[in-house]
């Protein structure tokens, strides 16, 4: 019916359908999850799905490129209310706020070296052989 | 009056909208970039709500909308992902073996000083999601049995340090190749610093948002097993 519609009508029913398609992956992701006794993520299966759709040429990337980067940039705003939860635990956060706060760093030191510097000596061992 | 502003649940929808949009302008304007919009936004609401003695659950009710929108935005990961599928191929070696190190010394430096520390087997789980993006982290913490507000904490002060450390600490090692920085940003500090390493250049906000997806997955899959200890 909205072929009758011009223009804009098209476009929405077009953004639509892209939500729609991301969030029926995201639906059968959930049903995985339920379903196998693995202790995988319903996100990360419905990853794996959309990539493979992907690939395959199943779903075409513009039928979910629109919708899709809007999502992943608005993402930090679907953060919020987990961290606006730091005021229930507050008092359990405060007790052991420095080691946190000390692995946090350290470990992401560590963890930004070693990935740098092995990609960088498999990349440099490649180039010289 | 107060009854009708608390018992709606656009409150909590309508006050992390205007909370965020104040994050984005003040961080275009002070141009200080550790202040990003997730947390001038997360210190606006949270200072909102004590000054107004308004209760987490009164704000959660309209707030959990927002949360519910995290599974679906991280399946489009998948879509950098695809786009990034020939530069991921060319360099498979150094990728796969780059950021499994990073990923594997990320969960042994964290068992390590927990034990350190003498953390609770509680607190171990929360912080094992820290390194990777946000959207997998608050479902990983869940799935393993961490407090996951405490896993978004450590995920947010990951990024902040990341963003100011990430230009430094490579030159400090001497981490030059475009790829290896991008991977090792990525890696290090999710995707709220894949911005960062955008603007240092084009394959290092590539390979880092590639890495946001790799490394994320194979911390699900490692993380599974650390778990037990």
């Amino acid at each position: 019916m909205w072929v009758i519609y011009c223009g804009k009508e098209v476009t929405i029913m077009k953004y639509v359908f892209q939500l729609s398609i991301i969030l029926a992956i995201t639906f059968l992701g959930e049903v995985i999850y339920k379903l196998l006794p693995l202790p995988i993520l319903g996100s990360i299966y419905g990853l794996v799905i959309m990539l493979l759709c992907l690939k395959t040429k199943i779903i075409k990337l513009e039928k979910v490129k629109r919708i899709g980067d809007f999502m992943l940039e608005i993402m930090p705003l679907m953060f919020i209310p987990a961290a606006v939860g730091l005021l229930n635990v507050w008092d359990e956060l405060i007790d052991i706020l420095l080691p946190i706060i000390t692995i946090t760093l350290l470990s992401t030191i560590v963890v930004m070296v070693t990935t740098g510097k092995i990609t960088q000596l498999i990349i440099n061992k490649g180039k010289g052989g | 009056m107060r009854g009708i502003f608390l018992n709606s649940a656009y409150f909590g929808l309508v006050i992390s909208i205007i909370g965020y949009a104040i994050g984005v302008i003040l961080n275009k304007k002070l141009k200080i970039y550790f202040l990003n919009p997730l947390l001038i936004s997360i210190i606006f609401i949270i200072v909102f709500l004590l000054i107004f003695n308004i209760d987490f659950e009164n704000y959660n009710q309209g707030g959990k909308y927002l949360s519910y929108f995290l599974t679906p935005a991280t399946v489009c990961f998948a879509i950098p992902l695809y786009q990034q599928l020939e530069l991921l191929k060319k360099n498979m070696k150094a990728i796969i073996f780059g950021l499994s190190a990073g990923v594997l010394l990320s969960l042994g430096s964290i068992l390590g000083l927990s034990y350190l520390f003498n953390l609770t087997h509680t607190h171990y789980v929360t912080l094992i999601p820290k390194s990777i993006t946000t959207a997998i982290g608050i479902g990983l913490s869940e799935e393993l049995g961490g407090i996951k507000t405490i896993t978004v904490a450590a995920i947010i002060i990951t990024g902040v340090f990341g963003n100011i450390s990430a230009v430094g600490i490579c030159k400090i090692f001497k981490i030059k190749e475009p790829i290896a920085v991008g991977l090792a940003i990525g890696s290090s500090s999710h995707a709220m610093r894949t911005s960062k390493a955008i603007e240092i250049g084009e394959i290092e906000g590539a390979m880092s948002s590639l890495s946001v997806a790799v490394s994320g997955l194979l911390t699900v899959i490692t993380s599974i097993f650390a778990s037990f200890l």
